[in-house]
């Protein structure tokens, strides 16, 4: 046998102080109203620092400094020297992209060799990207002189917190707006990492202001008059809340939500390839991904080999400690989360699905759920309907195209599809009729900064990323 | 695809019946299996991991050289090293094989005789292929006559790439048949498939599939006259090949790639897609081979560096 011995990344690059303040007009602040709370490394339950939970005062002081930046400096500021902070903010995630990969992985759970080669690569890319706009905003089809929406209040999720935190700030700096970020409450630390990053890059005080917080400091900034304009990425509960708040308003919103991705594999796939993309599609960041492919959707005359192939593949996946280079599956991200993946899992039993794991030792300390599949599972299961948002898999089949599309399509939310299959006008046919707003072809879970994402349906509206991200920044 | 070859006859019957299995087996998405063979070639191997996988990797080389300035001295010379890799070190294994033309054949074989190394000889008009198959079959006589333990054969890639696929199938039955010896076991089949020249990952499959239905012992990727050489894709299609075979047919094959692997951190990443791809049965000479000359001193080095603490240099491993 060849056994990996421990091949952990060291900590030693990061400086995480014992507690945080809030970062409000370009400095670190003290709470005016608010409280503390703790942030943990769900790998192990270790407390990382303290954080500041922002009260009202606070979100109002934040509002009230991106408002002031806005007036006096960010909007008078021409597109060209906007993309001057933006380049530089790219290169310093790129320099320091060691420091926010173990900080992200220490504090999310997930992965070290995902948080180095993909959540910090991209949060550079949507920067360099979105830099590259910011003088040529004339020619985003947009009108021939767009203008900024103002002050931006931006509520980001656990599940990618630096790159989400990219995907919101980037292109609202390079539209011209300035922004209240608010981090999930499990995963603040590279958010307020990135608040240093403003000041090296001497980005001017108020641009950016980060106030971090749970639920209700979120609904502070939700109902603060002051804001123009809601981004929002989490949850399709949430989401609803939001737009409820906002209706009647003149604030406009973006959301992206949740959702239950189908994975369509048809009987001439690339086999190999298609089961590493169903791999990929749920395993993923632990399945912590909103366009998860968490509906397997195998054609009936393949079925047996895809499965047999996917549970030897699975055997493969090494679970352990995220600092471990060799890690392929980590942490769950809290035990609010680990709690709500088994109770419908347990569903998934109650309601006659097959459940299968590959054999794995789950570390003592910390959240952990293995790779799991249900088979046996029909549209009727909740677990082929409710987002588990986890390592869960439920697998269904189809004989023909058609039915394909019909089960695909057969759910409340629509944000991404995958399609395998070697026949190039089955994936136009297909991409066709899925209502989702991604659908990935012979591969999943890709993410590009040139490249739209955004949901239909009750997966939210508005698309961030390419020329289309301009367009909820702007009016 | 069939996970169950109904019989191995039935499907090399006749060249149509060959031509739709072959055309029948799953595709090979370029950008996904390059993209799984580069997650694979992040694994990091260290401590007693790496130990394990350097002293591995150097009992599966075949030690090669394939020059036309090649002299029966300078094949003693790598026969010695194959035997004893690190003179300074009794505890390093030796080389699974050397790797040479039939001519020289004798040569390493006198100086290997009863160590273990094995003598492995390209035969059939080595590298490009372009003979009658008389010539071929002769080439491999002479070479088993000479003492080869090993044939590593050429296939027809003009015969391949024009769809003749039941002629390199059965090119590849006639030359198995000559790597018969008289009381002993036959000697080893390599199929060198120079995916450099098949181009696509398809094709690495279906030669694969062809190779391994003909009876081949080994797959191989390459010459090494050819850029380019193994590649980890490369490697990570044709360990899909077998583990596959085997599951259709119970019959267990090799893979060797060869030309281009020079550094031990790239050896390793071989033994990665080995390990995690075909599977740990995979990991050992009689089942996986490097075709190398210069990796060699580089897993040396790096081994005994584990082993001290210190890097040696170029000048304490023997150049040959």
């Amino acid at each position: 046998m060849f056994e990996y011995a421990p091949a952990p990344e060291s900590r030693s690059i990061v400086d995480i102080a014992s507690s945080y303040g809030l970062f409000i007009g370009g400095e670190f602040v003290d709470t005016r109203d608010g409280h503390t709370f703790k942030t943990i490394s769900p790998a192990s339950e270790e407390v990382l620092a303290e954080l500041t939970e922002a009260g009202p005062a606070d979100v109002d002081a934040a509002v009230a400094a991106a408002r002031r930046a806005y007036d006096r400096v960010w909007s008078k500021t021409p597109g060209r020297e906007r993309a001057k902070y933006l380049y530089r903010i790219a290169r310093i995630l790129a320099e320091r992209s060691r420091e926010f990969a173990v900080l992200e992985t220490l504090d999310n759970g997930k992965p070290i060799r995902e948080s180095r080669d993909v959540d910090v690569p991209l949060a550079s890319a949507w920067f360099f990207y979105y830099a590259g706009w910011a003088d040529k905003l004339a020619y985003a089809g947009l009108g021939s002189d767009p203008q900024p929406v103002g002050v931006a209040g931006q509520i980001i999720p656990w599940n990618f917190p630096l790159m989400m935190l990219a995907w919101k700030i980037a292109p609202a700096l390079a539209a011209g707006n300035t922004v209240v970020l608010k981090p999930a409450e499990t995963t603040p630390l590279t958010a307020l990492l990135f608040a240093s990053v403003c000041q090296q890059a001497e980005l001017p005080p108020g641009v950016v202001n980060i106030v971090t917080g749970a639920g209700a400091t979120g609904q502070a900034l939700v109902a603060h008059p002051d804001v123009d304009k809601i981004a929002f990425t989490g949850s399709t509960e949430v989401g609803k809340a939001i737009a409820r708040a906002v209706a009647g308003t003149d604030t406009k919103v973006t959301l992206e939500l949740g959702g239950k991705a189908a994975n369509v594999i048809f009987d001439d796939a690339p086999v190999d390839q298609a089961v590493e993309g169903i791999v990929n599609g749920i395993f993923f960041n632990q399945g912590h991904v909103c366009c998860a492919g968490s509906r397997l959707l195998v054609q009936e005359s393949v079925y047996d080999e895809v499965l047999e192939r996917l549970k030897r593949r699975m055997a493969t996946l090494r679970l352990g400690d995220p600092m471990d280079k060799n890690t392929d599956v980590g942490a769950i991200n809290s035990r609010e989360q680990l709690t709500r993946i088994r109770e419908l899992s347990e569903v998934g039993d109650a309601e006659g699905a097959q459940r299968w794991s590959a054999a794995c030792e789950l570390p003592e300390h910390g959240f952990w759920f293995p790779p799991t599949i249900f088979t046996g599972v029909t549209q009727a299961h909740r677990i082929a309907r409710e987002e588990i948002f986890g390592p869960v898999l439920s697998i269904l089949t189809f004989r023909t195209p058609a039915e394909a599309v019909e089960k695909a399509n057969n759910t409340p939310y629509g944000l991404s599809a995958g399609v395998w299959t070697e026949k190039g006008s089955r994936i136009l046919w297909m991409a066709d009729r899925l209502r989702a707003g991604v659908v990935w072809a012979n591969t999943f879970n890709r993410f590009d900064p040139t490249s739209p994402f955004g949901g239909y349906k009750e997966s939210g509206h508005g698309r961030e990323g390419g020329r289309h991200g301009l367009e909820a920044y702007l009016r | 695809m069939s996970t169950s070859v109904a019989g191995v006859d039935d499907v090399t019957a006749s060249e149509t019946s060959l031509r739709r299995f072959l055309a029948g087996l799953p595709g090979v998405d370029q950008v996904g299996a390059e993209a799984r063979a580069a997650t694979l070639a992040t694994r990091s191997i260290k401590t007693t991991a790496k130990q394990q996988a350097l002293d591995t990797a150097i009992s599966m080389i075949d030690l090669t050289t394939l020059e036309g300035q090649d002299t029966p001295g300078k094949v003693r010379a790598l026969s010695a090293k194959a035997m004893r890799p690190d003179p300074t070190d009794s505890s390093c294994p030796s080389a699974a094989a050397v790797c040479v033309y039939p001519d020289l054949v004798s040569a390493a074989a006198s100086t290997v005789a009863g160590s273990g190394v094995l003598v492995a000889s390209v035969a059939t008009a080595f590298p490009s292929g372009r003979a009658a198959l008389d010539v071929k079959l002769a080439d491999t006589r002479d070479a088993i006559e000479a003492g080869a333990d090993e044939i590593d054969m050429v296939i027809d890639r003009g015969a391949f790439l024009t769809g003749r696929y039941s002629q390199v199938h059965d090119e590849i039955v006639t030359i198995k048949a000559a790597c018969g010896r008289p009381g002993r076991e036959p000697a080893h089949l390599k199929v060198i498939l120079e995916t450099g020249e098949l181009a696509t990952y398809d094709n690495v499959r279906r030669a694969s599939w062809l190779a391994m239905l003909a009876g081949a012992d080994f797959i191989k990727t390459s010459t090494g006259k050819i850029s380019p050489a193994a590649t980890l894709p490369v490697a990570l299609v044709m360990l899909e090949a077998v583990r596959d075979f085997r599951l259709a047919t119970g019959r267990m094959v090799g893979v060797k790639p060869a030309g281009g692997i020079r550094s031990a951190k790239d050896a390793i990443r071989h033994l990665v897609v080995v390990n995690e791809v075909a599977g740990p049965e995979w990991l050992s000479s009689r089942w996986f081979r490097f075709g190398a000359s210069s990796l060699l001193n580089d897993l040396l080095l790096q081994r005994t560096r584990m082993l001290t603490g210190r890097y040696s240099g170029p000048d304490y491993v023997t150049l040959d």
